[in-house]
């Protein structure tokens, strides 16, 4: 299966309940009207896309109907997908290589799926070929570490580690030791699920970044934001408060095989700029996809 | 948070109608769009907003505008009562069985916090008397099992587990005959989680159900959730049929719309609140906080009882007294630092108090950080008893002496000499403006009551 329809499977259901909702309600209508505009809102709404985001994009559709003449409700969702991609653009965001080693630095909030990605990234990294060290830099949570070891064993990587309740910046710092010793050429660093309101936590992440830098100059030279696609508008505030702690690069949009549509990535990309480098739309080890957002736009459209 | 509260743009849209004394059709929907833009930026479900609005507008035209009210405060008002009415009452009880063990079953879907509830449970319930027993059913995520049982090592709560290689339903079950033999008489069922899509899964908790009959069915859900939370919510109530709600992760900034989407679409109680990440960071949900939670009002009422159970009354008391007579010293200061410092982090605390939950009205007060207390105290601390009473008379040389000594410099401590002369001038305000309200015979009985309500509007 190419990679294109695997990712289309995957986000069936997505489609089920965006894009079909929307063709169910352009089709047998005969004009464009104001009903229409707002049932659109409503559907965009529902896929999380947010209440100013979904308004901006339904009064950017109806300028883009009048200065096209367009008068066929048929017309509206090719349309749509062309706003969005205008938002999301069209190319694929890649990793900011640097180093060696690339130093990769994983935050986010708890439950996103942090450790599970890291799985998932050190076997892409490893299928291209390139050598991956994991560092286990949650060293908060009871038996994340074991959770990361697991996977460093399901992929066939190596692991550093220390105990639990360590300093996350000296985990970081052996690493990078270690991954220069053994000329590694990705690693990725694990850190402790945090709420980003909590200042005292946000600051341990800005020290295992000055530890980084300090070792490899450049690093963390990618900083990803593992953002679940069940959240709402909360995650908003996370991305802009992880960015502002850490310099956030990219983001993984992780669970999207459900039914969450993760449409507040519309929003974050339109506000802060940053960019969706990976999506998680499985729970097995290569459920993991380099992001396009052109691609994304059409598998949620065709 | 990136939102300004409702309760501010209420308050423009109503400028205009000042004095009006009664609520009519158009009035009202012109509030009802702030009203559904701020149930949505807080994640209410599309759906329940719309039945919502519908409720609101039929209680609010017509209504008469209560004498001491705005009309912008009784369309809140309305909105408030409604949001905490739908919210329901307070239900932050076990269903307990007649013959114990009594078994409780934690389902959601994956990172919501089941794992991390089912502890914190065990240890709320332990203190009020319960021998409970955690069980490790969820044998799909890597090192869940562990998790659990590092978790109940440390609150000194048996696990019980038989490793990832049996299924849910026969841990299940022979976790409850171990129980039986071990005198324990409560049982907390830890289940996998996964998208509630998926069906095999459901299958999987149903017969998990069938097998134990649990007692209580609890969904942990995170309150960060965005419009999915309704159809997670229904899935697995109508699957599973459940008999309360957790909601994890409300220390953050999220104003948890999900809550109300769940309690609209399922009629299941929301039972508990999980604010932290200790294991005694449970709580009693409060619905009527929730309500001004979603509508962006701040929670003065959990900061009440925060400062309540945590300011000595006698030291409140004197220090009540030095500021209305502006005898304010460094070292009420500093005491007065300590005490705030009980309550926890600085940014949380400045978080419940409405209009200033937004992030712009943050920055505008500058960065707050709970180490700046830390060098404040140095300095403090580095003065003489005589410094400390007579701060503006503090020399040059002082200055230089205090800060060696702090190991700050001279601007840090002049800095904190203006600061605290800025605090003693707006001290003096407050207390005025609290003269006038008692004059006007309003808002006389909690002075930070009345405060917080009155900054409202």
């Amino acid at each position: 299966m190419g990679l294109f329809s695997k990712l289309k499977e995957s986000l069936t259901k997505t489609r089920q309940g965006f894009v079909e909702k929307i063709e169910s309600l352009v089709t047998g209508r005969k004009a464009i009207d104001q009903e229409l505009y707002d049932e659109l809102e409503e559907i965009l709404i529902q896929a999380d896309v947010g209440a100013d985001t979904a308004l901006d994009l339904v009064e950017d559709l109806r300028k883009l109907v009048k200065e096209r003449k367009v008068g066929d409700p048929e017309q509206l969702k090719p349309l749509l997908q062309e706003l969005i991609a205008g938002i999301m653009g069209e190319e694929t965001y890649a990793v900011n290589w640097g180093g060696p080693p690339t130093v990769i630095l994983v935050v986010g909030v708890n439950g996103v799926g942090k450790t599970t990605t890291i799985g998932k990234l050190a076997h892409y990294f490893k299928e291209n070929g390139q050598k991956v060290l994991l560092a286990a830099g949650d060293t908060f949570r009871a038996a994340a570490i074991d959770q990361l070891e697991i996977w460093a064993n399901r992929t066939g990587v190596d692991i550093i580690k220390h105990h639990e309740g360590s300093d996350p910046a000296a985990v970081a710092f052996d690493a990078l030791q270690a991954a220069r010793a053994r000329k590694i050429d990705v690693l990725i660093i694990d850190t402790a699920g945090r709420l980003h309101t909590k200042s005292n936590l946000m600051d341990e992440l800005k020290k295992v970044g000055r530890v980084m830098s300090r070792e490899v100059p450049g690093a963390p030279h990618e900083v990803l934001l593992v953002l679940d696609s069940t959240t709402g508008q909360n995650a908003i505030s996370q991305a802009k408060l992880f960015g502002e702690a850490t310099g956030v690069t990219g983001i993984v949009l992780t669970k999207l095989d459900g039914t969450a549509k993760g449409g507040v990535v519309i929003g974050i990309r339109k506000e802060l700029d940053i960019p969706v480098k990976f999506i998680g739309i499985g729970e097995g080890i290569d459920d993991l996809r380099s992001y396009d957002a052109g691609d994304y736009v059409k598998a949620l459209f065709n | 948070m990136v939102f300004s509260g409702l309760a501010e743009k209420l308050q423009e849209t109503f400028r205009k109608l000042k004095g009006k004394g009664r609520l009519t059709g158009e009035d009202v929907d012109e509030a009802l769009k702030e009203v559904r833009r701020a149930l949505l930026d807080a994640d209410v479900n599309f759906k329940v907003v719309k039945d919502f609005q519908q409720r609101v507008k039929e209680r609010a035209v017509g209504s008469d505008v209560l004498t001491s009210l705005t009309p912008g405060q009784q369309v809140v008002k309305i909105v408030h009562d409604e949001l905490a009415g739908l919210m329901g009452g307070v239900q932050s009880k076990i269903n307990l069985a007649p013959k114990p063990p009594t078994v409780v079953m934690m389902v959601g879907l994956q990172g919501g916090g089941k794992t991390t509830t089912s502890a914190k449970l065990a240890n709320m319930l332990r203190k009020s008397g319960r021998r409970p027993l955690l069980v490790a059913a969820d044998i799909y995520r890597p090192a869940a099992i562990k998790q659990l049982q590092v978790l109940g090592s440390q609150l000194d709560v048996p696990v019980f587990s038989m490793g990832d290689r049996n299924s849910p339903v026969d841990i299940a079950r022979a976790a409850l005959e171990n129980a039986v033999t071990n005198n324990r008489d409560l049982v907390i069922i830890d289940t996998a989680g996964r998208l509630h899509v998926d069906d095999e899964l459901m299958s999987e908790l149903e017969a998990v159900k069938a097998a134990v009959k649990p007692h209580e069915i609890l969904l942990v859900v995170d309150a960060m959730t965005g419009q999915v939370a309704v159809n997670v919510a229904e899935t697995f109530n109508q699957r599973l049929g459940l008999d309360g709600v957790v909601l994890t992760k409300l220390d953050g900034d999220t104003r948890g719309g999900a809550a109300l989407s769940i309690k609209a679409v399922t009629g299941c109680p929301i039972k508990f609140a999980g604010v932290g990440e200790k294991l005694d960071a449970i709580e009693p949900f409060h619905p009527d906080r929730m309500a001004d939670r979603i509508l962006g009002m701040g929670d003065v009422m959990t900061l009440i009882e925060k400062a309540q159970s945590n300011f000595d009354s006698e030291q409140m008391e004197k220090l009540n007294k030095k500021i209305r007579a502006a005898d304010f010293t460094l070292e009420d200061f500093m005491q007065q630092i300590q005490e705030v410092k009980k309550l926890g982090p600085l940014q949380q605390i400045i978080g419940m108090i409405p209009g200033l939950g937004s992030a712009k009205k943050l920055k505008e007060l500058g960065e707050i950080d709970d180490k700046e207390l830390v060098y404040v105290e140095a300095i403090v601390k580095s003065m003489t008893p005589w410094e400390r009473r007579h701060s503006h008379e503090i020399s040059g040389s002082r200055k230089k002496r205090i800060a060696r000594g702090s190991g700050t410099s001279v601007q840090e401590v002049n800095r904190l000499l203006k600061q605290f002369e800025q605090t003693k001038k707006m001290m003096k305000q407050f207390t005025d403006m609290e003269k006038n309200i008692k004059k006007g015979g309003k808002m006389g009985m909690n002075p930070l009551l009345g405060l917080g309500k009155k900054d409202l509007f």
